[in-house]
C-alpha cells in the first residue's frame, strides 16, 4: 500500500500501552494504508479507543514508535482530525453547534484571536456538509444523538485533515445519521483521505470499509476486508464470545 | 430618618464609594473566573483554595511577629501568605490524585479539611500571643468597610489583570472546559492552561479575602455563574451575566452593610448573590424553572385537548356507526356521554372535568340544557383534524417504522407541517383501501 515517496498516514511500531502494570495494548505493529477506509474492530476492552488515544499522545505509551506521514505527531497535527466518542463531553455546555465546529479551527486561528467571520463561515460550510446547517445556532443539548455525532464530525472536517481518527462514530446513532456518515466517509476517500474508524457492527464492516484492523490487546490481523475479515480471524479476535461469528463468516465466504 | 439611607444610596461618603468599587471589582472577577471553573466541573477548587489560604495567613503572621514583633498585621505579607497557602493546597490536591484509588472529590475534601484544621490550630497560637489576633479575624470573616484607597488600588490592578487574562484566553479556556482531550489532541498545552486557570482562582481568593473573608470567597466563584446559566445558552453571554451578577450582588451587599452598623459585608454579599440565584433559577429566560413549568403545562393542556377531541370524535363515531359520519351536523348534534370519554381515555374523573372545563372555555365543547356534552362547530372541525392526524401518524409508524420515530410530532397541528406531501399522499392511499371513504381514516387499532 505504501510506496517509498508517500509514507503511511499512520505507522505504529511495537507500541505497548499499560494502565499501571495491566497491559492494554501489546507490541502493536500497524501501517495504515493511504486513501482507504479502515475499520478498527475488536471486543470491548480490546484497546481500540486506546490505540487512537495513544497514537495521539492522549494516553502515555509504555514503549513504541508512532509516525504520522513519516513524522512525529506534533509536526503533523494540522493533517490529523480526531473525532472523540460523543459521550466524552457534557452536552449541556452553553455553546451552539457552530461554536463546537469552530473549535476545529482554533489552532489555525491562533492564540488570543477571537473567531472571526471568515472562520465562522468555514465552520458553517462544514456543518452544511453533514446536513446540519439549519441547526447552526441551536444549543447542543437540543440536538439528537445522531446530530451531536455529526457536529463532532464537522468539527474534524473543518480542519481539512488528511487522516481522520474516529472513535465509534456509529455508536447509538439513527439510520439517517449512519447513512450520512457513510456518505461522508466515501467522500473523504474519493478526496484521497484516510479514515481509521473504531467500529462495532460486524454486519456492516464489508459494506462500509475497505480494510480492517482486528484488535484484541494485540494486532490479530489487518488488511483488505475480503482477505482478512474471515470467520477464522474473527474467532481469533473475539474468542468464542460471538454467536454471530459463523453467520458473518458465511456471508463473507458467500461473497 | 432617611438621611443615612440617602447618603449611602447617593454614594455621598467617600468611604462607601471606595468600598463599593473594591467589592464590585472582586465580584466581577469571581463571576468570570467562576464561570470557567463551574463549566470544568471544578467549582470546589475555589473552596479548597480559600480554606487552604487560612494556614498561609496565620503562618505569615507568626513569621512576621517572630522576625519583627508588631509588624504582623501587614496586609501585603498576609495576602502573600494566603496566596502561597492556597497554591500549596491545590498542589497537594493534585498530587494526592496521582494515587489511583483517590478520586478528585476525595482529594479536595482531604486537602480542604487538613489545611483548614491546621489553620485553626495556628490561629489559636496567634490568639495566645500578646498582640492578639485582631487583624487576622478580618481575613477570615472579611471587613469590607475597612478597605482603604490603597487596598482598592491593588484590588483594581489585580482584577484588571485577571479579567484581561480571561478576555484574551476566552477561546482557549472555553475549549479546555468543553473538551479537554480534543484540545490536547489539537496540541493546546492543556496542562499549562489548567494551571493558569487555577492560578486565577487563587488570585480571586486573595483579592476577595480582605472584603468578604476567606470562608465566603468561594460563594462568589460558584453562585454567580450558576445563576447566569439560567439566563442564556451562550458562553460569552453567560460569562458577562455572571460577572454582572457577581458585581451587583457585591454592590448590594456592601451598601446594606454600610447602612447597618456591624453587619459583615461578606455575609450580606453572599446573601445578595443567593437572592440573585433564586430569582434566576425561577425566572431565568433560557432555563428557568418557571418558564420550563409553563411550557410543560401548555404542552400538557394542548395534548389533553387533542386527546379529548379525539375521544369525542370516536364516541360519536361509535354511536353513529361510521357511515352517517359524513355530515358536520352529526358531529355537533350527537350527545357525548361522559362515561364513554372516561373509558376511552384512562383519565380520572377529576382530570376529565378539568379538561372539559378548559375545552368549554376554548369554545370547542358545549354543555347543553339536557346536560349532555356536544362538540361546537369549531370543536367538530378540530376533532376531525385531530383524529385524522393521529391516525395518519399511527399508520406512518406502522408502515415506516425504520425511519419514523425521530419525526413523529403528535402535537403538530397538521401532519403536513412535518411530513412531505408525497408521503402523506401515500399514507392516504393506504387509508383509502379501507372501504369507508371518509375524510377521517378508520382507526388502525383492532
Amino acid at each position: 500500500m505504501t510506496d517509498d515517496n508517500q509514507p503511511s498516514p499512520l505507522s505504529i511500531h511495537d507500541m505497548t500501552v499499560a494502565y499501571q502494570r495491566r497491559p492494554v495494548l501489546w507490541d502493536v505493529d500497524y501501517e495504515a494504508p493511504s486513501g482507504k477506509l479502515v475499520a478498527i474492530i475488536g471486543p470491548n476492552g480490546a484497546g481500540k479507543s486506546t490505540l487512537i488515544k495513544a497514537a495521539l499522545g492522549l494516553v502515555p505509551r509504555a514503549s513504541g514508535e508512532i509516525a504520522f506521514f513519516g513524522k512525529p505527531y506534533h509536526e503533523m497535527r494540522s493533517r490529523i482530525g480526531y473525532v472523540p466518542q460523543r459521550t466524552s463531553v457534557d452536552w449541556d455546555f452553553p455553546i451552539d453547534a457552530l461554536g463546537v465546529v469552530a473549535m476545529g479551527l482554533y489552532r489555525k486561528i491562533g492564540w488570543f484571536q477571537p473567531v472571526s467571520r471568515k472562520y465562522r463561515q468555514q465552520a458553517l460550510a462544514a456543518l452544511e456538509r453533514v446536513g446540519l446547517a439549519e441547526f447552526a445556532s441551536r444549543q447542543i443539548s437540543q440536538l439528537s444523538g445522531g446530530q451531536q455525532q455529526r457536529v463532532f464530525l464537522a468539527r474534524a472536517l473543518v480542519q481539512n485533515a488528511d487522516l481522520y481518527l474516529m472513535d465509534e462514530p456509529f455508536a447509538g446513532v439513527d439510520a439517517a445519521t449512519e447513512r450520512a456518515i457513510v456518505e461522508l466517509l466515501r467522500e473523504l476517500r474519493s478526496a484521497g483521505k484516510t479514515a481509521l474508524v473504531v467500529h462495532h457492527d460486524l454486519q456492516t464492516v464489508a459494506e462500509y470499509f475497505d480494510e480492517v484492523l482486528l484488535l484484541n490487546m494485540r494486532r490479530i490481523a489487518s488488511g483488505p476486508v475480503e482477505q482478512v475479515f474471515t470467520a477464522e480471524n474473527l474467532r481469533r479476535t473475539y474468542g468464542g464470545k460471538l454467536a454471530l461469528l459463523d453467520q458473518v463468516g458465511h456471508r463473507m465466504s458467500g461473497k | 430618618m432617611t438621611d443615612p439611607l440617602l447618603r449611602v444610596l447617593l454614594l455621598q461618603d467617600y468611604n462607601t464609594r471606595i468600598v463599593l468599587l473594591g467589592t464590585m471589582l472582586f465580584g466581577a472577577c469571581g463571576g468570570v473566573v467562576g464561570t470557567f471553573m463551574l463549566l470544568r466541573k471544578k467549582a470546589l477548587v475555589g473552596d479548597v483554595a480559600s480554606h487552604a489560604a487560612l494556614p498561609g495567613v496565620a503562618l505569615a503572621y507568626l513569621v512576621l511577629e517572630v522576625l519583627a514583633p508588631g509588624t504582623g498585621k501587614s496586609p501585603p505579607w498576609l495576602l502573600a501568605g494566603a496566596g502561597l497557602g492556597a497554591a500549596s493546597g491545590l498542589l497537594c490536591a493534585k498530587l494526592i490524585q496521582r494515587v489511583r484509588l483517590i478520586k478528585e472529590d476525595a482529594a479536595l475534601g482531604i486537602v480542604l479539611s487538613i489545611f483548614f484544621g491546621f489553620g485553626v490550630v495556628l490561629l489559636t497560637i496567634v490568639q495566645r500571643l500578646p498582640t492578639g489576633s485582631a487583624g487576622l479575624n478580618e481575613f477570615v470573616f472579611g471587613k469590607a468597610a475597612a478597605l482603604t484607597v490603597g487596598d482598592v488600588v491593588s484590588i483594581a490592578i489585580a482584577s484588571g489583570l485577571v479579567l484581561a487574562v480571561c478576555f484574551a484566553l476566552f477561546k482557549e479556556f472555553s475549549l479546555l472546559c468543553f473538551d479537554e482531550a480534543y484540545a490536547a489532541a489539537l496540541g493546546w498545552p492543556v496542562g499549562r492552561l489548567d494551571l493558569l486557570l487555577t492560578a486565577l482562582v487563587v488570585a480571586v481568593t486573595v483579592i476577595g479575602m480582605p472584603s468578604v473573608g476567606l470562608l465566603l470567597v468561594v460563594a462568589q466563584l460558584v453562585i454567580p455563574p450558576t445563576a447566569a446559566r439560567f439566563w442564556t445558552d451562550r458562553l460569552g453571554t453567560m460569562t458577562l451575566v455572571s460577572g454582572l451578577i457577581g458585581a451587583s450582588s457585591a454592590a448590594a451587599g456592601s451598601l446594606v452593610s454600610a447602612l447597618v452598623p456591624r453587619l459583615a459585608a461578606g455575609a450580606v454579599i453572599v446573601l445578595a448573590g443567593t437572592c440573585a440565584f433564586a430569582l434566576s433559577m425561577v425566572f431565568g429566560r433560557q432555563r428557568g424553572v418557571l418558564w420550563h413549568w409553563l411550557e410543560q403545562r401548555d404542552s400538557e393542556r394542548h395534548i389533553g385537548q387533542l386527546d379529548l377531541l379525539r375521544a369525542c370524535f370516536e364516541s360519536v363515531e361509535e354511536t353513529q356507526r361510521r357511515a352517517v359520519l359524513t355530515g358536520e351536523s352529526d358531529l355537533t348534534a350527537t350527545p357525548i356521554p361522559r362515561e364513554s370519554l372516561l373509558t376511552t381515555r384512562a383519565w380520572s374523573s377529576a382530570r376529565l372535568s378539568r379538561v372539559l372545563v378548559a375545552a368549554m372555555r376554548d369554545g370547542v365543547v358545549r354543555l347543553d340544557a339536557d346536560n349532555h356534552y356536544r362538540l361546537t362547530h369549531e370543536g367538530a372541525r378540530r376533532a376531525r383534524l385531530a383524529a385524522r392526524n393521529h391516525r395518519l401518524w399511527e399508520l406512518y409508524l406502522i408502515h415506516f417504522a425504520d425511519l419514523a420515530p425521530s419525526r413523529v410530532d403528535r402535537a403538530a397541528d397538521q401532519i403536513e407541517h412535518v411530513l412531505e406531501p408525497e408521503l402523506i399522499e401515500q399514507l392516504e392511499r393506504i387509508l383509502e383501501q379501507d372501504t369507508l371513504r371518509m375524510t377521517v381514516p378508520v382507526s388502525p387499532h383492532p
